[in-house]
């Protein structure tokens, strides 16, 4: 097993509000990692220092390290759009452009500088294959992308993350928004995902972080911070062995 | 009972408040109407809008200079205001730190408040000078008009653009910068396309702006009647026409300002047309 990132004592402030607290956590490549945790405890704070998202909130502080590949990517010389471009990102709701589901899964080669269409014809379906959207889009790629019900908006989502090849997808509780139907086709699509990316999903859902994940990682708040991560291993021994009191309460529901 | 009683004053408060406006709108139009058609009628509306030469004691009326010459004008201050005013819009809304747009937004705001006649003087003493002594000509000019008309229609396209730009969802701003988009990358082909319609608004009412003022084009246009060949020459605004001779015009003559009138009306009526016809296409 292969670590893909790697932080270090990561801690990271709102102001004066400590939101991750010490935060040390190997992530495994083309393995599945479900963050799961009560209400701001942190893991939607935590999945957006991996790709330094987080940056565009001002106030921001952060202590520790982030090792993509062993390389931290806070670090002065790092370029935070070549970054974007190794650790894509899928939201909570549904966000593609309001432009052609083409557009939508050609934007990012674009912006990176594709410019030759048969190239693009190539990236767009590749990925919206690998989203497993291609067979309810491939007639009308033409037609605007909100026209698309929820869960096919999603995975349009997920393949417009995948046509700029990323090597990690980070997920933000992406079925939150979702009926169980189209929850079921993204979970079916993160397994197949894993083969070729390292995911790291924030959930809500128990079922979810036990039917999709292979490592779970459980965070909380305390009082006067939040982000402090409780119990990380293999995803059957969080829910079935659990070694943290904290962890077993959560995880059999008796709170959050 | 007392309650519901309260109830139907208030509502008939509010309608006879809102049947006030309409009326009184109603009226000047209806007067505007009928004391220009006539004329209209008599010269023949292509022979008014096509007339070269307007001459109004002579009882020759043609305004085909000042559309020609208030084109020119608003095309110039169009040209110079509204890039510079998206343009300014897009530092506030995007780049601008909070407490730079706290001092500049308000600013914006004020110089809206400014009556149209201290831009007008500041174009008589400072820009009409400055145009003769560099550029020649008389210095009242087309070109200067343009200038003025273009800072006068900044604040309200700055203004209008930038709260579009401001209420562009943050997602969209989000998944952009997500797939490794630049800022600017991001300004361009996500958060621009989406505030379009908010942003043509802004343009078509600082289009409304420009060609409604009267007041300070009149202080530096030169206000000859005459087709204006180059920038630096005069020019005469439609606007302009009826509050220069409205002091002394009558019969025919006073007719004719009136019939000017109801071409700017058209005009306006149309591009608010235009806006609501831009931003309904784009809500579908």
């Amino acid at each position: 097993m292969t670590n893909k990132i790697e932080t270090i004592n990561l801690s990271l402030w709102y102001g004066e509000h400590q939101a991750l607290t010490e935060v040390s956590i190997e992530i495994q490549k083309n393995m599945v990692t479900a963050l799961i945790g009560p209400s701001g405890c942190g893991k939607t704070t935590f999945i957006r220092a991996l790709n330094r998202m987080n940056d565009l909130i001002e106030g921001v502080r952060i202590s520790g390290e982030v090792l993509l590949d062993n390389e931290d990517i806070y670090a002065d010389s790092i370029d935070v759009v070549h970054l974007r471009k190794r650790v894509g990102m899928v939201f909570q709701q549904p966000n593609p452009f309001p432009m052609s589901i083409y557009d939508n899964a050609a934007y990012g080669p674009r912006i990176h500088g594709i410019k030759n269409r048969g190239k693009l014809d190539e990236i767009v379906e590749r990925s919206i294959r690998a989203a497993a959207l291609w067979g309810e889009v491939k007639d009308r790629l033409n037609k605007p992308a909100l026209a698309l019900s929820g869960g096919q908006q999603q995975r349009l989502c997920i393949a417009r993350a995948l046509a700029v090849e990323p090597e990690v997808i980070l997920m933000d509780e992406p079925c939150s928004a979702l009926d169980p139907i189209a929850t079921t086709k993204i979970e079916d699509l993160i397994q197949d995902l894993k083969k070729e990316y390292t995911i790291v999903i924030v959930t809500h859902n128990m079922q979810q972080a036990a039917r999709v994940s292979d490592m779970a990682a459980f965070f909380m708040m305390e009082e006067d911070r939040a982000g402090v991560l409780v119990e990380y291993g293999p995803t059957s021994q969080i829910f079935t062995n659990p070694e943290d009191k904290r962890t077993e309460d959560y995880v059999t529901g008796r709170f959050g | 009972m007392y309650r519901h009683y309260k109830e139907r004053i208030v509502k008939s408060v509010l309608f006879i408040s809102a049947l006030a406006a309409i009326f009184v709108l109603g009226l000047i139009t209806v007067v505007i109407f009928s004391e220009g058609l006539p004329l209209i009628a008599k010269v023949g509306l292509f022979d008014f809008i096509l007339g070269a030469e307007w001459r109004p004691l002579a009882g020759i009326f043609g305004i085909a200079p000042m559309i020609v010459g208030g084109f020119y004008v608003i095309c110039g201050a169009m040209l110079l205001g509204v890039p510079l005013g998206i343009a300014c819009a897009i530092f506030l809304a995007e780049i601008a730190h909070k407490r730079i747009r706290a001092v500049i937004r308000p600013c914006i705001e004020l110089l809206l408040g400014i009556p149209s006649v201290v831009y007008g003087f500041f174009g008589l003493v400072i820009l009409v000078p400055i145009i003769r002594e560099h550029f020649g000509g008389p210095g009242f000019s087309v070109l200067a008009g343009s200038i003025i008309l273009a800072i006068m229609l900044l604040p309200t396209v700055i203004a209008v653009s930038e709260d579009a730009i401001r209420s562009v969802q943050r997602t969209y701003k989000e998944a952009s910068l997500a797939l490794g988009a630049t800022h600017w990358q991001t300004i361009r082909n996500v958060i621009l396309p989406v505030a379009r319609s908010g942003i043509m608004a802004g343009v078509i009412l600082g289009f409304g702006r420009a060609i409604s003022e009267t007041m300070a084009v009149i202080m530096v246009l030169g206000n000859a009647p005459i087709f204006p060949q180059s920038i630096l020459d005069p020019a005469r605004a439609l606007t302009a026409n009826i509050a220069l001779e409205m002091a002394y015009a009558t019969g025919d003559h006073l007719q004719a300002l009136f019939a000017t009138g109801i071409i700017l009306f058209v005009v306006i009526l149309l591009s608010i047309s235009l806006i609501n016809m831009v931003q309904k296409r784009d809500m579908a």
